[in-house]
C-alpha cells in the first residue's frame, strides 16, 4: 500500500489500539495511522462533521474497526460507509473480539473487506496483526482515493 | 479462515495459477483450491449452472480474481457477485496485471474485498502471495447458503 494511504483505527481500547500499532510497525508498515475512540468520532471524521478532523482534501484511507464501541457501533459505522457512494470504495476491515457466525455473515454482508476475530491469547493477537501488516505493506495494494478518481 | 473453506481462483494463465497456488501453500494455507480458467466458468460454479462443477451450499469460499480473461471478464463476475444477495458475501480479492486507477475505483466501488497489482518480477509476485495467504489464515469467512440461512436467523 502507497505510504500516502492512511490507516484509520476505530478501536475503544487503548491496550488494544497500542499493540495494533506496534504490530503494524513490525511489519513494516509505514503509513499515519489515526485513531479514534468511537463510532462517533470516525463518523465525523469520515463525514467531515468535526472542524478539529484533519480530513485531507483527496484521501486514501483503509479502515480497522471495532464492533463494540461506546455511542455509535461498529455495525452502524459500516452501514453509513457503505450507504456513501464515495465513501463506501474504502476498504473496511473488521477487528473484533465478537467470532459469532451470524457477525461474520452480516458485516460481509454488507460490504466489510474482511472480518478478523482477535484472538484472546496476547501472542497470537500480535501474530494476527503482524500478518495483517504484512498484508497491508505489499507494494502492489492499491486503495482508491475518496472524493475523485485515483490510487494510492 | 476454516479449513473447510475453499479459495476459488480465476486465472487464465496457467503459469500464474501454478505460482499463486504454491505461494498460498507456502504460507501454510492447506484449504482446498480451485482453479477457473475464464469469467464464464466461474459465474458457472458460482451460479450453480452449466456442466461443470459447482458450488456447495454451506461452504465458505473466497474469490481471487484476475481481470483480463477470456470471455468474461474480471469485472462483469465482480459485478454479478456483489450483485446476488447471498453471493456478495464472498471476499473478493482483486489479483491482476491491471494498474489503471479507474479500474482500481470501479472494483472498489463494485464491492472487491481489496485490489492487487501483481508484481512483474516472479521472485515478488510469489512473496505478495505469500503474504495474501498470511491475511488468509487470520480472517473469517462466512458460509454461503448456510446453515443460518436456512434456519431463517438471517
Amino acid at each position: 500500500m502507497n505510504k500516502d494511504a492512511v490507516i484509520l483505527i476505530a478501536e475503544d481500547d487503548p491496550g488494544h489500539v497500542e499493540l495494533v500499532k506496534k504490530n503494524l510497525w513490525r511489519s513494516c508498515v509505514e503509513n499515519d495511522i489515526l485513531q479514534f475512540r468511537n463510532g462517533q468520532e470516525i463518523l465525523d471524521f469520515l463525514f467531515r462533521r468535526d472542524d478539529t478532523a484533519k480530513h485531507g482534501e483527496k484521501g486514501c484511507y483503509l479502515l480497522l474497526l471495532d464492533i463494540r464501541m461506546p455511542k455509535i457501533d461498529g455495525q452502524e459505522v459500516l452501514r453509513r460507509i457503505k450507504e456513501d457512494e464515495e465513501l463506501k470504495k474504502m476498504p473496511v476491515i473488521i477487528l473484533t473480539t465478537t467470532d459469532e457466525a451470524i457477525e461474520v455473515d452480516r458485516f460481509y454482508e454488507m460490504g466489510c473487506s474482511f472480518y478478523i476475530v482477535k484472538p484472546a491469547d496476547y501472542t497470537k493477537f500480535m501474530e494476527a496483526v503482524e500478518n495483517l501488516g504484512a498484508f497491508l505493506s505489499l507494494e502492489g495494494v492499491r486503495v482508491p482515493v475518496v472524493d475523485g478518481v485515483g490510487v494510492c | 479462515m476454516n479449513k473447510e473453506g475453499v479459495i476459488l481462483i480465476a486465472e487464465d494463465d496457467e503459469g500464474h495459477f501454478e505460482l499463486i497456488k504454491r505461494s498460498l501453500q507456502r504460507a501454510g494455507v492447506c484449504n482446498e483450491i480451485l482453479r477457473f480458467a475464464d469469467g464464464q466458468e466461474t459465474l458457472d460454479f458460482l451460479f450453480v449452472r452449466g456442466d461443470g462443477p459447482t458450488r456447495e451450499h454451506d461452504k465458505e469460499y473466497l474469490l481471487l480474481l484476475d481481470i483480463r480473461m477470456p470471455k468474461i471478464d474480471g469485472m462483469e463476475v465482480l459485478e454479478k457477485v456483489k450483485n446476488d444477495p447471498e453471493l456478495k458475501k464472498i471476499p473478493v480479492v482483486m489479483l491482476t496485471t491491471t494498474d489503471d486507477p479507474r479500474t482500481i475505483d470501479r472494483c472498489h466501488k463494485l464491492g472487491c474485498s481489496i485490489y492487487i497489482v501483481k508484481p512483474v518480477e516472479y521472485q515478488d509476485f510469489a512473496e505478495a502471495v505469500r503474504k495474501v495467504g498470511l491475511l488468509l489464515s487470520v480472517v473469517e469467512v462466512p458460509q454461503i447458503d448456510g446453515m443460518l440461512k436456512k434456519k431463517g436467523v438471517l
